[in-house]
Formats: structure tokens, sequence, C-alpha cells
């Protein structure tokens, strides 16, 4: 069995992400994503039957899925909380595609949402996972930072990657977050020389290839094939996906330098039975330059140690001949909590609807996505298309 | 002496023998008896075989520089007045990769494959931690 094309995304709705905490708590982002999610997919609030949620910072409990059901008075008959951080909205793509294949249910909410801090509600941030306290934070590795800055080193080490070529990631990224109006970055183009001469934070990491965390959320709706095709909007197909973990602290990867994306990527592109050449246009994870970078390299884009060399040839830009993170990426759009990782699934689906406006790729059909949690711990590759 | 407010390190039932170790100015680590490994950080199975037989020995202390970052920016409130400070990953002689800082040298003479040695740094009456410096 495979789930290729057995469900499709009919309708999302996004926040424009704001910088500081903004007046909602993340429960108030959710109900108002999820509620513009369903009225895009043209569906009534009691078709939903089924919901995903993930982490919210902001409002950290547990039983959170059911604290989201009761907000929105859902009545899942499948629900749960995809726990691969960044890649969790990648996640609950191939998941809620399966359940409805399971026959477990027809309609997926599938919903992130997050605030800046915990202003707004006073609730006290989830802790870090308990070995990492233990064996990386009393040295200063502490949050993902100093995790990619590790990474990139190592990288620059091996394959020669030099500064620049990270610098143009963030650089042609801009470009595409300068045609998005939601982007909280998006106002005025940058060069590789502002990203080198901005502030290093982490050697070799400057602060223009650091995500900025802010507030946000995004909703989509994952349906049967069958019933995609009553939508208002062309449907999004799921035709692959591939998941791979095994680490958490980034001391702990089996390498530095090739991640868990190869595996993940290789069992989407095989699902899909297609190949990276074959994409239109790529989304990949972006918290960092560095990560998309051994993203294109793992997920076959290039050979291994070149995507340095491979994003200083091509030009990333929505008109360009490599398309990339077309909405600018979480480092132009801003990253609000796991719903950036949402942004690069909003942005396909929205690309291959036709509904990407200024910035849309000409007559994109499949696109690959890639969600990236932790330190490059989790990872979550799909090929999603028209038909 | 001033208060030590850096994150420290909670030792479990599991992890004790490492830290108790640690402050005696020691780097132990497990061995499986079963399949060879080495093993950290500490386990209460070896993640390799799942055997349950794992010994503590004590090791060189050689490694080498696996990846560094000098965080220009403090990674946490506490490290501020550390800037600019060294985070690293040491591979050791037998094999596991540790978290640590590099001390006993510049930060710009850090480089990946790098020869280092532990050093022992007592934090508060009850935590040492595990550095490298230039072996």
């Amino acid at each position: 069995m495979s789930l290729r094309g057995k469900a499709a995304i009919i309708g999302f709705a996004e926040m424009a992400p704001q910088k500081g905490d903004g007046d909602k708590t993340p429960l108030g982002i959710i109900s108002e994503v999820a509620r513009d999610a369903i009225a895009d997919a043209g569906l009534e609030k009691k078709e939903i039957d089924g919901l995903l949620t993930g982490m919210a910072i902001g409002d950290y409990s547990v039983l959170w899925p059911s604290v989201v059901a009761e907000y929105l008075q859902l009545q899942p008959r499948y629900f749960g909380q995809v726990e691969l951080g960044g890649a969790s909205a990648a996640g609950m793509v191939w998941r809620a595609a399966a359940a409805i294949e399971a026959g477990m249910c027809q309609n997926v909410l599938c919903v992130l949402g997050d605030t800046r801090s915990t202003k707004a509600t006073g609730t006290k941030p989830p802790p870090f996972p308990r070995l990492d306290a233990e064996f990386d934070a009393p040295y200063g590795l502490i949050a993902a930072n100093p995790g990619y800055a590790l990474i990139a080193r190592r990288h620059m080490y091996e394959f020669g990657t030099t500064p620049e070529q990270m610098a143009k990631v963030a650089v042609d990224q801009r470009k595409n977050a300068c045609k998005n109006p939601a982007a909280l970055f998006g106002q005025k183009e940058i060069t590789i020389d502002d990203v080198l001469n901005s502030r290093m934070i982490v050697d070799p990491l400057h602060l223009l290839e650091i995500v900025s965390p802010c507030t946000g959320g995004g909703a989509f709706i994952v349906t049967s094939a069958e019933r995609a095709k009553r939508a208002p909007h062309r449907p999004v197909y799921l035709l692959g996906a591939g998941e791979a973990g095994g680490h958490c602290g980034i001391t702990r990867a089996r390498s530095l330098t090739t991640s868990l994306v190869k595996p993940a990527a290789e069992a989407a592109f095989k699902m899909a039975g297609v190949t990276p050449q074959d994409m239109d246009f790529v989304q990949p994870y972006d918290c960092y330059t560095i990560t998309v970078i051994v993203t294109l390299e793992d997920a076959g884009f290039c050979k291994k140690g070149h995507g340095g060399p491979f994003v200083w040839e091509h030009d990333l830009t929505y008109r360009g001949d490599f398309p990339c993170n077309t909405h600018g990426g979480q480092l132009s759009f801003g990253q609000p909590g796991l719903a950036g990782g949402m942004s690069h699934v909003i942005e396909a689906v929205r690309q291959l609807m036709g509904r990407a406006g200024e910035r849309q790729v000409k007559n994109a059909t499949i696109g690959y996505v890639n969600g990236n949690g932790g330190i490059m711990s989790e990872q979550c590759s799909l090929v999603l298309g028209i038909q | 002496m001033t208060e030590y407010k850096k994150p420290l390190p909670r030792p479990t039932a599991t992890s004790l023998p490492f830290w108790q170790a640690a402050k005696r100015h020691e780097l132990q680590i497990q061995h499986c008896t079963k399949c060879g490994a080495h093993i950290f950080y500490p386990r209460d199975i070896c993640p390799e075989c799942l055997g349950s037989e794992l010994e503590w020995i004590k090791v060189s202390g050689k490694g080498v520089v696996y990846s560094y970052t000098i965080a220009r920016a403090p990674t946490h409130p506490a490290f501020a007045e550390d800037v600019p400070y060294v985070i690293a990953i040491v591979e050791l002689a037998e094999g596991p990769r540790i978290t640590t800082n590099i001390v006993g040298c510049k930060p710009e003479e850090v480089h990946i494959g790098m020869g280092v040695e532990a050093t022992f740094e007592d934090v508060t009456p009850e935590i040492t931690l595990v550095k490298f410096r230039p072996a």
C-alpha cells in the first residue's frame, strides 16, 4: 500500500507573522486560522472529523489536542499531537492521509499557532530534553543556534563551504520575501555583505543567517482524493512522504554533515515515483542558511558537499532556475513556533494551487517540501503535486 | 566565591558514576562487555546490542575536536561574561563524542582535528565539568 495520490490538501490559511507577542493567545490564533482554512476548503465545521495539532510553546500543557478540539468544539474521530519540532507540519500531511486512507476520518484539520513568548498566557514554556540539559547545557550547547553552528563549521571543514555561499541563501530568499506581503522581513532586499557584516552570533553563523522567533499560525485541510474533486481550489495531492529520526542532541547525531534528510527524501521520491530533478520548486526548512545547503545535498538536488557551490550558481528566487523557499523561507518570513515549519507546506500548496500572486512559479505542477525539527533530528520530506 | 549561575547537570542513578569520576578528575565512560561498544552518555543498557552488562572504564581523556563554534553572543544569559567561548564536540580516542568547552587556548586557535585532552573544572562543591584543552 502506498499513500501516493490517496489524499489532498484542499484549503489553507496563514496568519502574517508578528514580531512581538501580539494580543492573542496561541488558541486564539489557532482558532482563527482553523476557521479560515475550513472556509478556504469549502467545508463546514461539522465536516471536520480529524484533528492534528502540535505543541505551542506559548501555551504548553498535556492533552493539547483535546484542548484545541474543545476550544473549537470539534468532534474528531481521529486526533493527536504531532511532536516532531519543525517537521511537525510536514509530518501531519502523511499522517492525515494515512488516517483517511485507513477509514478513520474524512477531513483532517492540521493546525499550529504560537506566540513569541508565554506573556499572553502566563504559562511555563516546555523544558528542554533532560539529557541535553545534563550533558550539553552545562557547556552552553543550548537551544538551536550553537548546534547548527557546529554543523556549519564541520561542513566548511569537510567540503570547503564558504560564508559567502551560506549568505547567498539568505539573500535570494529575501528577494522572495519582498514579494510576500505577509513576510516579517519583506521590506528591503539584502546583499551578501549585509549578511556577512551582520553580527556574528555563533561563529560561523551571522545574525541574518538565523531565524527570528515570532507570533503566528497556519492551518490546512487534508481530505480524500475522492472528496478533493469537489473542492473549490485545485487540490494538491500528497504524492510521496518519508520520515527519519534517531538523535536529539547534535553531539549524538551519527554525522553532522550527512543528515537524516537523506533517508526521508529517498523514501518520499520513491513513493512518488519521481526524482529531485522533476521538481518545479523546493521549500526546504530553513532555520539557518546551512540547513538549506545540507538539505539540498541530502535530498539529492546536488552531490554531497556541493551544496555551497550549488546555491551560489543557481538563482533561488521564484523566477530563478531553482525556486527555493518562495515565501522568503523562515529566515525572512519569520518563525512562529512550529507554524514556521508549516509555512513551507502552505507555500508549496499555494504555488501548486496557482495562488502565489506576484511570486508565482510559472507552470508549477510538482514540488518538494522538507520539514526539519530540533538539531536536524526530525526529518519529514514530502512530494506534493497536482494531477 | 561568587555563585555559579550557569546550568548545572543533575546526575541520575544512571549517570552518577560519571559525575563522581569527574569529581576525582577522572574521565570514565561505559563499556559493553557483550559487544565491546564504548558508550557515552551513560545508559542503562547498551544502545548498540541492547545488552545489559555495562562496565565503567577509565579512559585516556584524549580526543580530537570534531566540530566547534565560537559563541560571540551568549547562548544563555548566564554565559554572558564568558563571551567569546568555544562550544565543541570532541571525539574521544575510544570513539564516543562528548559536548564540551575548549579551554587553555585562544578561541581562534581551535580547529577541527586538533588534539585535545580532558581537564576538569570544579564549578561547585558537588559538580565538576569535563572540559578539554590542547594536548
